[in-house]
């Protein structure tokens, strides 16, 4: 049967939302990679499997407190949210402290391959630690409003209401503490010319140690929220996400916040859209591929801009 | 304040500095000329410790901070305004000037910040504008505000006037006499001898690395040599 006009304008806009929800997430992500990027001008391949780990801690927070007989969601979702920001910052610290300040001052490929192994250590770490099977956690958080007329009508699940909400305070705490903290504006500082900011009597170990911690931070948020949307953890979604939110990252323009916010709406959208109207199997082509068309036609990304230096 | 021993400082495989002594006094404007490549600049950094001599000793005020990390060495009483200026570029010339107090209560900052915006009124005309949108001359004004604004004991100038119209050099320069007047300590690295020697108490001159002649900056103003050198004949 062909889809009447309205029901084809309804898939659309649910499929707007649904990528949007994705989007969001992958944005989180593409933050801990940009700010990383932009303070060290390393790319943090360990930062995929942070959101890894937050997506684990929230399933044990879950089963935790549910043996306690907890059962208010507001406090479950809280508790694994700042629970799991917490491990993910200890984390992103420790993992700074190993596996990249010893060898910043070396080439670059050694920080890459460190990062690399960091990032296999972490998923086989958590093998280890929690098997290497899917672990399922039934959602705690179901049902959906449906919006819009008779005629065009979408779904938006009280889930994906939370994503928006939490990616959306997370991005405005990011971008105040940024803009107006006097610790933000000193890691601007230092992503600009960490020379001079050392010269100013700063600590740029302690800034670059404070942007992974906060990149870490995000990722966990990602990884508590798409836990709770896709209900499914197991070692190895680090590191496609991590990819992902690479790709986002690079396709708004390295280096750049907002630019790692719109590459992850752009991305988490068309990934979405493949899914929909072609093949789910053709999702991760179309990531991909926007990666190779960006890096060929506009490397410095969507927002990016080439650095223009005034003598 | 300032006392260089014997130092020497070596980039990689280039010994840059072959022994230099040098001492800056409280309340001096000390220059320190000489052609490009002498090891001025090195000279400089090798004060802010980075790179850290390889030998001899830097005291200021007293204390030795040879081995001291740059960061330590900068949050006491020293401030530096490299050469090339690098103000941040992305910030404003108000976040500029902050970061130039990071480590100062909110008061002192207010004051100083003041102090900086009295002595370069552009600066305040251009407050919230992103400093890689200024003009040379401004960006150096930020570079030497965001210096001032730690309340420095001394102050390291390295090539204030480089790529600067005359005007705006001569109004730095000024700047710089009316910094000692109040009671800062300067010590200036520059290629324009002529201008640097005439604002200075004592002058060095640095040829490959080995200071060749110390004097007032007056008697240096009529060596031969230096004329000869430096000043154009």
């Amino acid at each position: 049967m062909v889809p009447t006009m309205n029901e084809s304008i309804s898939y659309f806009i649910q499929q707007v939302i649904n990528g949007l929800t994705v989007g969001s997430t992958y944005a989180l992500i593409a933050i801990g990679y940009t700010m990383v990027y932009g303070i060290i001008g390393m790319i943090n391949f360990a930062h995929g499997e942070i959101y890894m780990l937050g997506t684990y801690i929230t399933f044990i927070v879950i089963a935790g407190l549910t043996l306690l007989g907890i059962e208010s969601l507001p406090f479950i979702l809280i508790a694994a949210l700042i629970i799991s920001m917490m491990v993910a910052g200890a984390y992103g610290f420790t993992i700074e402290r190993v596996a990249y300040r010893p060898v910043r001052s070396s080439k670059r490929l050694i920080a890459l391959i460190s990062a690399i192994g960091m990032s296999i250590f972490l998923q086989n770490y958590m093998r280890l630690a929690q098997g290497s099977r899917d672990l399922a956690q039934q959602s705690i958080i179901s049902g959906s409003w449906s919006l819009g007329t008779d005629e065009i009508s979408v779904n938006l699940a009280y889930m994906q209401l939370i994503i928006f909400v939490i990616t959306l305070i997370c991005m405005v705490l990011l971008t105040l503490f940024i803009s107006r903290s006097r610790v933000g504006r000193a890691c601007r500082a230092c992503s600009q010319d960490a020379g001079m900011t050392n010269l100013l009597g700063i600590n740029t170990n302690h800034m670059i140690a404070a942007t992974f911690v906060i990149g870490a931070m995000l990722a966990a948020v990602a990884g508590v929220l798409l836990g709770l949307y896709y209900g499914v953890v197991n070692p190895m979604i680090g590191f496609i996400a991590g990819l992902k939110a690479f790709t986002a990252a690079v396709l708004g323009g390295i280096g750049s916040i907002p630019g790692a916010v719109l590459g992850g709406l752009i991305l988490g959208t068309a990934e979405t859209m493949t899914g929909a109207y072609f093949s789910a199997q053709y999702k991760d082509v179309v990531a991909f591929s926007l990666l190779c068309l960006i890096l060929l036609f506009r490397p410095s990304g969507l927002l990016g801009k080439p650095e223009v230096e005034k003598i | 304040m300032l006392l260089l021993e014997d130092i020497h400082t070596h980039y990689g495989a280039v010994h840059a500095l072959k022994g230099v002594s040098l001492n800056v006094k409280k309340g001096e404007i000390v220059t320190l000329i000489g052609a490009n490549g002498a090891g001025k600049s090195t000279l400089m950094m090798t004060i802010c410790g980075d790179p850290q001599a390889s030998q001899g000793r830097v005291i200021f005020q007293g204390e030795d901070i040879t081995q001291k990390p740059t960061n330590k060495i900068m949050r006491n009483g020293l401030s530096v305004v490299p050469e090339g200026r690098h103000v941040f570029t992305g910030m404003t010339v108000e976040e500029n000037l902050a970061m130039g107090a990071y480590f100062q209560s909110k008061e002192v900052k207010e004051q100083q910040e003041e102090r900086v915006l009295n002595l370069f009124p552009r600066l305040k005309e251009r407050f919230h504008q992103r400093a890689g949108t200024m003009s040379g001359g401004e960006q150096q004004m930020l570079a030497i505000g965001r210096g001032l604004m730690d309340e420095p004991e001394l102050l390291l100038l390295d090539e204030p006037s480089l790529g600067l119209a005359p005007l705006i050099i001569s109004q730095i320069f000024e700047i710089i006499q009316q910094l000692r007047e109040t009671g800062t300590t300067i010590f200036l690295v520059e290629q324009n001898a002529l201008k640097a020697l005439a604002i200075a108490d004592r002058g060095y001159v640095l040829e490959h690395g080995e200071l060749v002649l110390q004097d007032t900056g007056q008697n240096l103003l009529a060596n031969e040599d230096v004329k000869k050198a430096y000043l154009g004949g």
